[in-house]
């Protein structure tokens, strides 16, 4: 334990933020969902260093963890056939260019 | 240890930004993979091996070969216009900034309860038990989930014959 949790946890936050800077400022909407991804990584790695250095005993942190990882698997699945569908159908998976939906 | 974590969480780091920086979207999915095999190293230092080889498994050997498809699926993606960003990045990068500077002051004063403790030895074991006992439940609808998420999948992307 000769690593502080706090460089976990500031870590972790690194890799969220930049994840989420991704998600906001990307064109692209594949590029948008790494971003969704990395963020998931982060909130993993937290759930992780939490179980570790808090509460080491009980492996609640670890199995939350693997939920967290099926439903990222689940999410990137539909989100990757959403764009499929919808470059099939506009050519394009330019986020600022999906603009079905706007009146 | 600790320079060994430094020099993992910055070369995470690293491939992290290259995600989100690289203009070809293929090196950017391959930038991730690194991203996810330095968060697997990361699991590795934290003592969680199953953690670890299951973000190898699922996360390098499935989300990643998924997200290589969609981008092969649709070629003009590879073009040199797919790495843009839209206006609003610099605004983006500030708040990010000030997020992680927040959070960063946060997690710096707050003192969390922190113990001494080894990991059990018998830690994959009860993670199983886990998963079929007290957390049966969570884990058949997550299961349930990802069949259904699945399916849904592969009824969006599939090609509709075209009515005239």
């Amino acid at each position: 334990m000769t690593i502080p949790l706090s460089w976990y946890l500031l870590f972790a936050a690194a890799l969220f933020g930049i994840g989420f800077f991704g998600v906001l400022s990307r064109r692209n909407a594949v590029a948008a969902l790494m971003g969704v991804e990395l963020m998931l990584n982060a909130v993993n790695i937290n759930l992780v260093a939490f179980w570790r250095y808090v509460r080491p005993a009980d492996l609640t942190g670890q199995i939350f963890a693997i939920f967290v990882l099926a439903v990222a698997a689940a999410e990137a699945a539909v989100g990757l056939a959403l764009m499929i569908a919808i470059y099939r159908t506009r050519r394009t998976i330019n986020v600022d260019e999906i603009d079905l939906l706007k009146g | 240890m600790s320079l060994l974590f430094l020099v993992l969480a910055l070369l995470t780091l690293v491939m992290a930004i290259g995600t989100v920086t690289a203009r070809n979207l293929f090196h950017a999915a391959l930038f991730l993979v690194g991203a996810f095999f330095g968060v697997a190293t990361i699991y590795v230092l934290l003592e969680a091996e199953f953690l670890a080889v299951s973000q190898v498994i699922i996360y390098i050997g499935a989300i990643a070969t998924l997200i290589v498809f969609a981008i092969m699926l649709s070629r003009s993606m590879m073009g040199r216009e797919a790495g843009g960003y839209n206006r609003y990045w610099v605004a983006a990068a500030v708040g990010v900034a000030a997020l992680w500077s927040l959070l960063a002051l946060l997690l710096t004063t707050v003192s969390f309860p922190v113990v001494d403790q080894p990991v059990p030895a018998d830690a994959i074991v009860q993670i199983g038990a886990g998963l079929i006992g007290p957390y049966l439940i969570p884990f058949e609808v997550v299961s349930v989930l990802l069949v259904v998420a699945l399916m849904g999948a592969v009824m969006i992307a599939r090609e509709r014959h075209r009515q005239r």
